[in-house]
C-alpha cells in the first residue's frame, strides 16, 4: 500500500508518521456502560481503533461440563467486524483472532478474583469496529473497564500498551503503519498497582538493551492508560471526575 | 431474532399478562401508541476505513453497518452487473442469550430480508458497477453488526444499511494493462431509490409497530414490509406462527407506506 519513498516512520525532528513524538500515546477515550443489555461494557477509541466490549456474567455455564467447582470460568472472544480493516475481513474467526482471544483472556484473568464465583462463567466479548494497530491492547483496556463496570471482584485494573522499535529508536504506542513497517512491536499488559505484567509479546528484533528499554516504555504507557481508565469509571459512577479528585 | 426466541426469553408470566391487559386498554407497556416508533437516531460516517457506515439506535436496539467496495468476478448469470453481498451478525454483545458461532436461522432470516429490500428495489444500480463486462465488476459488501438487541432488528438493520449505502463514497477503479487499479478517487454510489422497511407484530388482535424484545416474546405473528421511494412495495416477509387476516395485511400496507415515507425523509436528510 505504501511505497518506501513516501514512507517516513520517523523524521529528522523525531516526529512520527502521524505527527507524534516517540513518547506520545495516540488520543484515548473510554466510555463506560455503552451496551444496555450487558452486565458491564465499555467503548474505547484508541487512535483510530474503535472497540466495543460487553461483559456478561457471572452466570451459569453452558455447556455445563465446563464449570469448575472452585472458581469461575473466564471466556473471551476477540472479533473483528468485516468493515474494520482496509480490505474486508471475512467474518469467520481467523487463527489470529483465536490466538488474540486466548492472550487477552490470560492477561485479564490475573486481575480477577475468580474463586468468588464458583461454577459460574464470565463472558467477555470484544468487537473491533475499526482496527488501527494495537487493537489487542486497546481491547484489553476496554475489557478491564467493562469487567469493573460489571462489578466483578478484582485486584487491579489491567492496562495495556505497546512499544516498538523504528530503526534505533524505541517508540511508545505503535500504530498500524509502524506495526507493519517498523522493526519490532511489543504489546504489554500490566497491573499498575500490583506491578505485574500479564501480557508480553514481541514481534521483531530487539537487542537486550532495546528489550528492556522497550518494556520500560510500554509499562510507562500502561500507567498513562491506567489514569484514563480510572477517569472513565469515575465519570460513570461519580459524575464529574474533576470534582471527585478535589474531594480526595 | 436470536434474542427474542420464545424458548430463550422468559418474559415472566405476570409481565405478559400485564402487557395483554394494557393492550385491551389500547396501551403499550412503554406508553407508546400502537403506530409509533421508538426514538430513532442515525449517525453516519463513523468508520473511516469503510466506504460508508452508519450507526442506528432505535430505542435500545443498536446496529452498525459498514460498506466495503472491492472488485471481483460477477455472479453467474449476472455477468454485466456489479455484485452486492450483505451479511448481518447478531454479536454476542447484543444480549445475554446470544452465543458466538455461526448465525442461527433468525440471523440468516434477518440478513436475507434486509438484503431483499435493497436488492429488489434496485437501490444500487448494479449495471453501473461493471469494469470489464462479464469479467470484472465492483463487489459491494454491506456487513451489519448488531451491538445491542431490544427488538425490531429487521428495521434497525435495514435503516443502517440504507443510511450507510446512501452516504457512502465508492472508490473508483480503472483497468490499466489488464490490471485493476484503485485510482484513489471516489464517486457517489449509483443510488436509484431508498427502500424502507416497516415491521409490526400481532399480539392478540392488536397490531403494534416497532416491537421491543418483550413484545416480540409475546407475539403471535410478525410482518415486515419494504417500500421504495415511489411508495411501491418491494419486499414482504411474514414471520412467526400466527396468521394475519387479509384486511390486516391491507391496512398494514398503508401504514408501511406512510410510516416508510416518514423514515425515508429522515434518511434523505443525512446526505
Amino acid at each position: 500500500m505504501y511505497s518506501l519513498k513516501e514512507l517516513t516512520l520517523l523524521d529528522e525532528n523525531g516526529k512520527r508518521s502521524d505527527g507524534r513524538g516517540i513518547d506520545d500515546l495516540r488520543p484515548i477515550k473510554i466510555t463506560v456502560g455503552v451496551v444496555k443489555n450487558a452486565d458491564g461494557s465499555a467503548f474505547i477509541e484508541f487512535g483510530k481503533n474503535k472497540i466495543i466490549v460487553a461483559v456478561y456474567g457471572p452466570r451459569e455455564v453452558h455447556p455445563k461440563h465446563m464449570a469448575l467447582p472452585d472458581r469461575c470460568v473466564l471466556r473471551c472472544r476477540y472479533h473483528m467486524s468485516p468493515f474494520s480493516t482496509d480490505t474486508r475481513k471475512n467474518p469467520a474467526p481467523s487463527r489470529r483472532e483465536v490466538e488474540i482471544s486466548k492472550v487477552m483472556r490470560e492477561s485479564l484473568e490475573p486481575s480477577l478474583i475468580l474463586s468468588d464465583y464458583p461454577r459460574a462463567v464470565i463472558d467477555v466479548f470484544v468487537e473491533v469496529l475499526q482496527a488501527d494497530g494495537g487493537s489487542r491492547c486497546a481491547g484489553i483496556n476496554a475489557a478491564s473497564v467493562a469487567l469493573a463496570d460489571a462489578g466483578i471482584n478484582m485486584r487491579d485494573l489491567v492496562s495495556a500498551c505497546a512499544a516498538g522499535r523504528i530503526a534505533d529508536n524505541i517508540v511508545l504506542d505503535v500504530n498500524d503503519l509502524e506495526d507493519k513497517e517498523g522493526d519490532a512491536d511489543m504489546p504489554v499488559a500490566y497491573l499498575p498497582n500490583l506491578e505485574q505484567i500479564t501480557l508480553l509479546q514481541v514481534d521483531g528484533k530487539l537487542t537486550t538493551a532495546q528489550f528492556s528499554e522497550c518494556l520500560n516504555k510500554a509499562i510507562d504507557g500502561c500507567k498513562l492508560v491506567y489514569e484514563i481508565q480510572k477517569d472513565a469509571l469515575m465519570k460513570k459512577y461519580f459524575g464529574n471526575e474533576l470534582e471527585v479528585k478535589e474531594e480526595v | 431474532m436470536s434474542s427474542s426466541k420464545r424458548s430463550t426469553i422468559i418474559v415472566e408470566q405476570l409481565r405478559k399478562q400485564q402487557m395483554l391487559e394494557a393492550l385491551t386498554r389500547g396501551k403499550r407497556l412503554d406508553g407508546r401508541e400502537y403506530e409509533s416508533y421508538r426514538n430513532l437516531e442515525i449517525e453516519v460516517g463513523i468508520i473511516d476505513k469503510a466506504s460508508g457506515s452508519a450507526k442506528v439506535i432505535l430505542g435500545n436496539t443498536e446496529v452498525i453497518a459498514g460498506v466495503k467496495v472491492e472488485t471481483g468476478e460477477p455472479f453467474e448469470g449476472l455477468e454485466n452487473k456489479g455484485a452486492l453481498i450483505m451479511s448481518a451478525e447478531v454479536l454476542p454483545t447484543a444480549s445475554p442469550h446470544v452465543e458466538p458461532g455461526p448465525p442461527d436461522e433468525d440471523a440468516i432470516e434477518l440478513s436475507r430480508v434486509v438484503d431483499r429490500g435493497v436488492r429488489e428495489s434496485e437501490m444500487l444500480d448494479l449495471d453501473k458497477l461493471v469494469l470489464v463486462p462479464g469479467k470484472i465488476v465492483y463487489t459491494v459488501f454491506v456487513d451489519c453488526s448488531i451491538i445491542n438487541s431490544d427488538g425490531n432488528l429487521l428495521d434497525a438493520t435495514s435503516y443502517a444499511v440504507v443510511a450507510a449505502l446512501s452516504t457512502s463514497k465508492f472508490p473508483i477503479f480503472e483497468m490499466q494493462d489488464d490490471k485493476v487499479v484503485d485510482t484513489g478517487k471516489t464517486m457517489p454510489p449509483p443510488i436509484t431509490t431508498i427502500p424502507i422497511s416497516i415491521t409490526a407484530v400481532k399480539i392478540g388482535e392488536s397490531v403494534l409497530l416497532d416491537p421491543t424484545t418483550e413484545e416480540e416474546a409475546c407475539m403471535d405473528a410478525r410482518i415486515t414490509m419494504t417500500t421504495q421511494s415511489d411508495g411501491s412495495i418491494v419486499a414482504v416477509q411474514k414471520g412467526f406462527t400466527g396468521p394475519f387476516t387479509f384486511d390486516q395485511i391491507i391496512s398494514f400496507s398503508e401504514i408501511a407506506r406512510i410510516k416508510g415515507e416518514e423514515i425515508r425523509s429522515k434518511i434523505k436528510e443525512l446526505n
